[in-house]
C-alpha cells in the first residue's frame, strides 16, 4: 500500500476521532479496556502457543483489532446475536463466550466451547448469542439477516451485529444479505473490520469503491466511516446502529479501519506490507488509545489499569493450565451431533 | 378427501402455520397477494390471504440470501420454509446448504439447531439442462442433512410435516410432473390419493412397498417410483412378479426394507432419475454388495439417466431419462442372469 493510499485510508479516521471524544462512565470505559486487553493478552498467548506447538491447526487472529469487537458489542445483551468470521476470538470474548470455552477449543479439549468439533475459526456460545463463527467469507451475511427477521418476526428488540471483513464485501453473499436485511428493515448491523487486506491482497486492488460504507447507499441504508482504534469512536457509531436496528428502522453499514497486528494466518510473513506502515498503526494501538484516553480524562490512574493488566493475565495463565489439563475429546465423539441430540444436560 | 401433491403439500405446510406461530414460508413469488403466483408450481397458493404477506414472504432473486435467512432464522427460534422455483437453482446456495446449514449443529458441539426445510421441484420437464436435474441423490452425501422425496399426495403431507416439526435441515424433493393441480405439465402423472384430515406424520426411514411381488425388488423414487409400477403391471402380464418399494426418503434410507425383500426375490433393479455415475442408487448397491450379497442370485441392475446433461428436444429427453421400457428390460435382464 502507498502512503497516498494509507492517508486516504486514514483521513476519514481522523475526521471521525475529533469528534468522537464523548466518555463513557468509569465502570464502563474500564469494563472496555479490559475486554480489550483479555483480547490482546488471549491472542498473544495464542501465537506463542501455537508456535511452541502446542496447539493443532491454524490460527486467525484479531489482536490489533481489539476496538472494533468491544466497541461494537460491549452494550449487548445475551440475546442479542453476533456472528463472527474465521478471525472470531476478539468478537467471541468481547461478546461473553468464556475464556476457558476459547482456549481449551484452542487446545481442541473437551471441554472447549464447541466440545473441540468446532476449532479456532467457528468458537462460539449460543448461550451468550455468539453463533458459530464462519470461516466462510461472507457467509454470515446472509445469516445475519435471517436471525433479524426472526426477531423481527418475534417482535423482539434484540438486534444482530455481523463482522466481516474488507474482503467479505466483494461476495455475492454480502450483496444478497445486505439488500434483504434494508429492504425488510432488519435489526442487522454490519460491522465491517477493513483492516486493508483479503489475506495478502490489498482493498484498494479489488474494488474502485474506496469506502466500503459508500456501497450502504446501494442498499438504501446509512453507512459510516469509523475510527477502528478508537473503541469510544466504534462504540459511539454502534450506539446510533443499535438504536436504529431496535427501533425497527433497519440495518447500518458501519466501516470499522483498523489493521491486524499479526499476518493473515500461521504462515503469513506479511511480504505485501511495510514494518513502516505496521509501525504507524502501531502508534495508534487501539489499547494504547484508550488508556491515554482514560488517563487524560483521569477515568483511572497508570496504577488501576495496570492491576488490570496483571489480572487478566493470572486468567489467561489459568486458563491455559486448565485447558492443559482438560480431557480430549473421545475419538469417537466425532459421530455424534451430525444431527441434532436434544439440548446438552447442564 | 383426495389431494393432489400439490394440495397435500399445502395442507401441510397450512396445518403447520396454523399449530406453530414459527412456521412460515420464504422464496421468490411464494405470495399470491397483489397478483403474485403462490410459488413457481402454486404449491404456497392462497396461504398468504389466510397468515398473511408476512409469514409467506416474497423474497428478492437471492437464492444465498433464501437459503442464508432460513438458516439464520432457524438459528433464532423460527421453523422457516424455504422454496426454490427449481432444484436446479440449489447450486445458487450450495454454502449456505452445504457449509452452513448442515454444519452448524456439529461445528458448535450440538448446542444450535437449524430447524429448516428447503423445498425443491426436480424432474425433466423439457425446461433443457438448468430446469430439470435431479439432485436428490447429490445431497444424500453432506452428512447434516436430511433428504425427504414423496411420490404419492399422502406421503407428501405426511412427510412434510415430519420436516417442519424435525429439528434439523431437511431438503423436500418435489417432482414437477407428479405436482397435479392447476398446472399440470405436459407428460404429468399427477397422482392422487385419499389423504386424511386429521394431523398425520409419516417418520422419516420408512419405506413404503407399493407392490408385493416375488420374483424382483424393484427400487424407485419421485417419478421412478411410477414408472417402476407402470413396468411392474407389464411385467405382470408375462407373469413376472415384482415388489416395488419406493424409499420416499433417501436420509435417512431404509435398507431394512430392501434387504426383507431381497430375501424373498435375490434379485435387484434400482431406478432413478438422477445420472448414473455415483446416484444413490450406487449407494443402495454398494449397501447390498457388501452387507447382503449372498442373498442375491443375479448382478444388481441400475436404471439411470445417462451421465449427460438433461437436452430439450423431447425425443433426446425421453431417451436420456428412464422409461419404463428400460425399467421393464433391467427387470428382464436380472431374472435372465
Amino acid at each position: 500500500m502507498s502512503k497516498a493510499e494509507i492517508g486516504e485510508a486514514t483521513r476519514g479516521v481522523a475526521k471521525a476521532v475529533a469528534h468522537a471524544r464523548l466518555l463513557p462512565s468509569r465502570e464502563k470505559a474500564l469494563g472496555m479496556y479490559e475486554r480489550m486487553v483479555l483480547i490482546r493478552k488471549y491472542e498473544e498467548r495464542i501465537y506463542y502457543l501455537f508456535l511452541e506447538g502446542s496447539m493443532p491447526g491454524s490460527i486467525h487472529q484479531s489482536h490489533g483489532q481489539e476496538a472494533c469487537a468491544v466497541g461494537m458489542l460491549y452494550d449487548l445483551g445475551p440475546d442479542d446475536y453476533m456472528v463472527s468470521t474465521h478471525r472470531p476470538a476478539g468478537h467471541d470474548l468481547a461478546k461473553g463466550v468464556s475464556l476457558q470455552g476459547m482456549m481449551s477449543e484452542m487446545f481442541a479439549k473437551a471441554n472447549g466451547c464447541c466440545n473441540g468439533k468446532g476449532g479456532a475459526m467457528h468458537t462460539g456460545d449460543i448461550a451468550v448469542g455468539a453463533l458459530p463463527a464462519n470461516a466462510i467469507v461472507g457467509g454470515n451475511i446472509p445469516i445475519a439477516a435471517g436471525v433479524g427477521l426472526a426477531f423481527k418476526m418475534q417482535k423482539k428488540r434484540n438486534v444482530i451485529v455481523a463482522f466481516f471483513g474488507d474482503g467479505a464485501s466483494n461476495e455475492g453473499a454480502f450483496h444478497e444479505g445486505a439488500n434483504a436485511a434494508a429492504l425488510w428493515d432488519l435489526p442487522v448491523i454490519l460491522a465491517c473490520e477493513n483492516n486493508l487486506y483479503g489475506a495478502s491482497t490489498p482493498y484498494s486492488k479489488t474494488s474502485r469503491v474506496l469506502n466500503i460504507a459508500d456501497r450502504a447507499a446501494a442498499y438504501g441504508m446509512p453507512g459510516e466511516v469509523v475510527d477502528g482504534q478508537d473503541v469510544l469512536a466504534v462504540n459511539e457509531a454502534a450506539t446510533r446502529a443499535i438504536g436504529r436496528a431496535r427501533r425497527g428502522e433497519g440495518p447500518t453499514l458501519l466501516e470499522l479501519k483498523t489493521y491486524r497486528i499479526g499476518g493473515h494466518s500461521r504462515s503469513d510473513a506479511r511480504a505485501y506490507r511495510t514494518r513502516d506502515e505496521e509501525a504507524a498503526w502501531a502508534a495508534r494501538d487501539p489499547i494504547l488509545l484508550l488508556r491515554k484516553a482514560l488517563l487524560e480524562a483521569r477515568l483511572a490512574d497508570a496504577a488501576t489499569l495496570d492491576a488490570i493488566d496483571e489480572k487478566v493475565e493470572r486468567e489467561v495463565d489459568q486458563s491455559v493450565e486448565v485447558a492443559k489439563a482438560s480431557p480430549d475429546p473421545l475419538p469417537e465423539d466425532a459421530l455424534k451431533n451430525v444431527y441434532w441430540e436434544g439440548a446438552a444436560q447442564p | 378427501m383426495k389431494m393432489t401433491i400439490v394440495e397435500a403439500l399445502r395442507s401441510a405446510i397450512a396445518d403447520e402455520m396454523r399449530r406453530d406461530e414459527t412456521v412460515f414460508c420464504l422464496g421468490e413469488d411464494v405470495c399470491d397477494l397483489e397478483g403474485g403466483y403462490g410459488g413457481a408450481f402454486a404449491v404456497t397458493k392462497n396461504l398468504a390471504k389466510e397468515f398473511g404477506a408476512d409469514r409467506v414472504l416474497n423474497t428478492p432473486i437471492s437464492e444465498i440470501l433464501i437459503t442464508g435467512a432460513a438458516v439464520g432464522a432457524a438459528m433464532a427460534g423460527m421453523r422457516p420454509i424455504a422454496d426454490l422455483q427449481y432444484g436446479d437453482f440449489l447450486f445458487c446456495c450450495m454454502d449456505q446448504l452445504v457449509n452452513q446449514a448442515a454444519k452448524m449443529s456439529y461445528m458448535s458441539g450440538g448446542k444450535v439447531k437449524v430447524p429448516m426445510v428447503m423445498r425443491a421441484p426436480v424432474g425433466a420437464t423439457t425446461r433443457g439442462a438448468q430446469h430439470a436435474q435431479s439432485l436428490e441423490g447429490f445431497f444424500t452425501r453432506v452428512p447434516g442433512l436430511k433428504v425427504i422425496c414423496p411420490s404419492t399426495a399422502y406421503d407428501a403431507k405426511g412427510l412434510l410435516k415430519t420436516a417442519i416439526r424435525d429439528d434439523n435441515p431437511v431438503l423436500c424433493f418435489e417432482h414437477k410432473l407428479l405436482y397435479g393441480g392447476a398446472r399440470v405439465e405436459a407428460g404429468g402423472i399427477s397422482p392422487t390419493s385419499e389423504v386424511p384430515e386429521d394431523d398425520y406424520v409419516i417418520p422419516f426411514g420408512e419405506a413404503a412397498v407399493r407392490r408385493e411381488g416375488k420374483d424382483v425388488t424393484v427400487v424407485g423414487n419421485l417419478l421412478m417410483a411410477h414408472r417402476a409400477m407402470e413396468a411392474a403391471a407389464l411385467l405382470e402380464k408375462e407373469g413376472v412378479s415384482c415388489e416395488v418399494i419406493d424409499p420416499r426418503t433417501l436420509v435417512p434410507f431404509d435398507y431394512e426394507t430392501v434387504v426383507r425383500s431381497l430375501e424373498k426375490t435375490s434379485r435387484l433393479v434400482i431406478v432413478h432419475e438422477d445420472t448414473y455415475s455415483n446416484g444413490w442408487g450406487a449407494q443402495l448397491a454398494a449397501y447390498v454388495a457388501e452387507r447382503e450379497l449372498y442373498l442375491l442370485d443375479a448382478p444388481i441392475q441400475r436404471v439411470a439417466t445417462y451421465d449427460v446433461p438433461i437436452p430439450f428436444a423431447p425425443v433426446m429427453e425421453n431417451f436420456a431419462v428412464p422409461s419404463t421400457e428400460r425399467i421393464v428390460k433391467a427387470v428382464r435382464t436380472v431374472l435372465d442372469s
